[in-house]
């Protein structure tokens, strides 16, 4: 139980950071976790390449909440190449079964999140909110033909 | 912990049901957990438990009786036969069923309740549904009785009309007579609801079908289990189960139809078992119930069906239900006594069946499971394949327990108590 719920990831599901949906905006997307209907629309700022905003409206589980809090404080402000390679590293995290050290200094809060992969059921919840950046920042850059 | 004992004992319905002794019957109800956690199993609604009389027919049918059905000419193949056919026997006269050839083997309710709207959008005639025709269901309908009559909907162009549920979760019979008129062809209604527990009036709804010339479909997954059931009396067209909530092996499904209605539907499936005769132009269909049984058919798992319709009978459905009604009504005060919860659908032990969902104020229904979880208490978080119906009291998700025959109050106070574990964990107060 408590590697599953970290004192972080309690402290993130209870004030989420950077909530709201916000302008501007070059692409918006909702996913859905269709177990359990959770679900988040959540919108990307690009700007010369660079992650300038990620605001979402959320309504989810404590762990899908914590892991969108989360991508934000990490992702916003990053390059989009950066911000794509710690993307992959946190799928990389969630999808290891436990068996993956997280690296601190990449994931930051993110290490939080190691104890949910040990969770199947769980995992999903995690990815909401970064599949979600994932396929909007797809989209913002075919948008803005802005691939860095 | 606290004590709950002070609550309300069983009511005297079920005195003389001895629910340790039937537990006795469920060697899972013995395992321990991680951590040597006792298992509190709340989640019946899901899939029930499986008595080892369960267990032994479809072990003892694999090791000794086991061959395919209706083909083989060898002793074996005779033994797997009148196994398969003897299941059908046994759920015949468990339902009430005129005539065995009306129970219609499938792999679960969803594959009944698809065969009946598959080939209703193929038959010809009196039962051919046509544009601008209406189908009807209930916002509370699992999604597996709501989606095939989407897709018939949609296929023929006909009108998807449904009946909405109140704020307590009983169904809104005001505009009976307009959503059920003479352009309906098709009315298709849970009889207990997976998600609220609420047991439809279907005598009400059936007889306004049937005054303007619809067919009905009651998909009683929820209800076959739970109560006795006797379809000569209910007077639907066609009922729907699966077996797997019934003590029964999961890929086991019953579709019981009247002679009348069902000896007129076009066949589902094509393959093997299901023909008279083939040319290779065209082929006629076999009889009742083998023309919808195409392929060969899930055998161990009839024959552990027709062992957990025995073990059923010789408990007495009046007395499951008594069990079932008693041990709701402790749950439903139980949880009432829990700050911050939240009934989905009725509050009291009236016209209910065995599943509560519930929200937690504060406590998101995959957080309340995943606390239950690690104290060894299992119940299903989510939406419960009925987005509509949450949809409806404005919520995702819930959590959602569920009792059956051989829940224990102990196991209710386990919950109660584990809620109270969860508020605590989530510094909800």
């Amino acid at each position: 139980m408590q590697s599953l719920y970290q004192a972080i990831i309690l402290d993130h599901a209870k004030s989420p950071h950077h909530a709201g949906l916000r302008e501007p905006y070059e692409a918006e997307v909702h996913h859905v976790n269709p177990t359990c209907g959770d679900d988040v629309t959540l919108r990307v700022h690009v700007v010369h390449g660079t992650v300038a905003d990620i605001s979402y409206d959320a309504e989810g589980c404590s762990i899908s909440q914590a892991s969108t809090s989360v991508l934000t404080d990490l992702l916003i402000g990053r390059p989009i190449d950066d911000a794509l390679a710690v993307h992959d590293k946190f799928v990389q995290l969630m999808r290891g079964r436990g068996q993956i050290d997280p690296d601190e200094d990449v994931l930051e809060d993110g290490v939080a999140f190691a104890g949910v992969a040990k969770f199947p059921a769980r995992v999903k919840c995690a990815l909401l909110g970064w599949m979600a950046w994932k396929d909007a920042t797809a989209q913002a850059l075919v948008e803005t033909k802005e691939w860095a | 912990m606290t004590s709950l004992t002070e609550r309300t004992p069983l009511a005297e319905a079920s005195a003389d049901y001895d629910v340790e002794r039937v537990r006795a019957d469920f060697p899972i109800l013995r395992r321990r957990m991680d951590d040597g956690r006792r298992l509190v199993y709340l989640d019946s609604a899901n899939t029930s438990q499986k008595p080892q009389q369960v267990i032994d027919a479809v072990s003892d049918h694999y090791a000794m009786h086991n061959a395919n059905v209706a083909r083989a000419v060898h002793q074996l193949g005779a033994e797997a036969t009148a196994a398969y056919e003897g299941a059908r026997d046994k759920v015949a006269g468990f339902i009430g069923a005129p005539s065995r050839d009306e129970v219609v083997f499938t792999k679960n309710a969803s594959e009944a309740l698809n065969l009946v709207s598959n080939s209703l959008a193929w038959a010809a005639g009196d039962l051919a549904v046509c544009p601008g025709d209406e189908v009807v269901v209930t916002e509370m309908e699992h999604h597996s009785n709501l989606v095939p009559w989407q897709l018939l909907s949609e296929r023929k162009r006909a009108t998807l009309r449904w009946f909405s549920f109140d704020e307590a979760g009983r169904l809104d019979l005001s505009q009976l007579d307009e959503l059920i008129n003479e352009r309906t062809r098709v009315v298709s209604l849970t009889w207990v609801s997976n998600m609220l527990g609420t047991v439809n009036p279907l005598d009400v709804v059936i007889r306004r079908a049937h005054a303007v010339g619809a067919l009905v479909v009651v998909d009683a997954s929820q209800a076959v289990p739970q109560m006795p059931v006797d379809v000569s009396a209910l007077g639907a067209d066609f009922v729907a189960f699966t077996g797997h909530k019934m003590l029964g092996p999961t890929g086991i499904g019953v579709l019981w139809g009247s002679t009348a209605v069902l000896g007129e539907l076009p066949p589902f499936m094509g393959g093997g078992s299901m023909i008279d005769t083939v040319r290779m132009e065209r082929s006629t269909y076999a009889g009742l119930p083998l023309r919808f049984e195409a392929g060969t058919p899930p055998i161990a798992q009839a024959v552990g069906l027709g062992a957990a319709v025995d073990y059923l009978s010789a408990l007495g459905m009046t007395r499951v239900a008594a069990h079932e009604r008693a041990i709701t009504a402790y749950a439903l005060e139980g949880l009432k006594s829990v700050p911050g919860v939240r009934i989905l659908g009725p509050s009291e032990p009236v016209e209910r069946g065995g599943a509560i969902s519930f929200e937690l104020d504060g406590v998101h229904p995959h957080d309340v499971s995943q606390v239950l979880d690690s104290l060894g208490i299992a119940v299903r978080a989510g939406h419960h394949c009925a987005k509509p119906a949450h949809h409806r009291y404005g919520v995702q998700s819930s959590t959602r327990a569920s009792v059956y025959l051989y829940t224990a109050t102990s196991e209710v106070d386990a919950l109660i108590d584990g809620l109270g574990e969860v508020r605590r964990f989530f510094g909800v107060s």
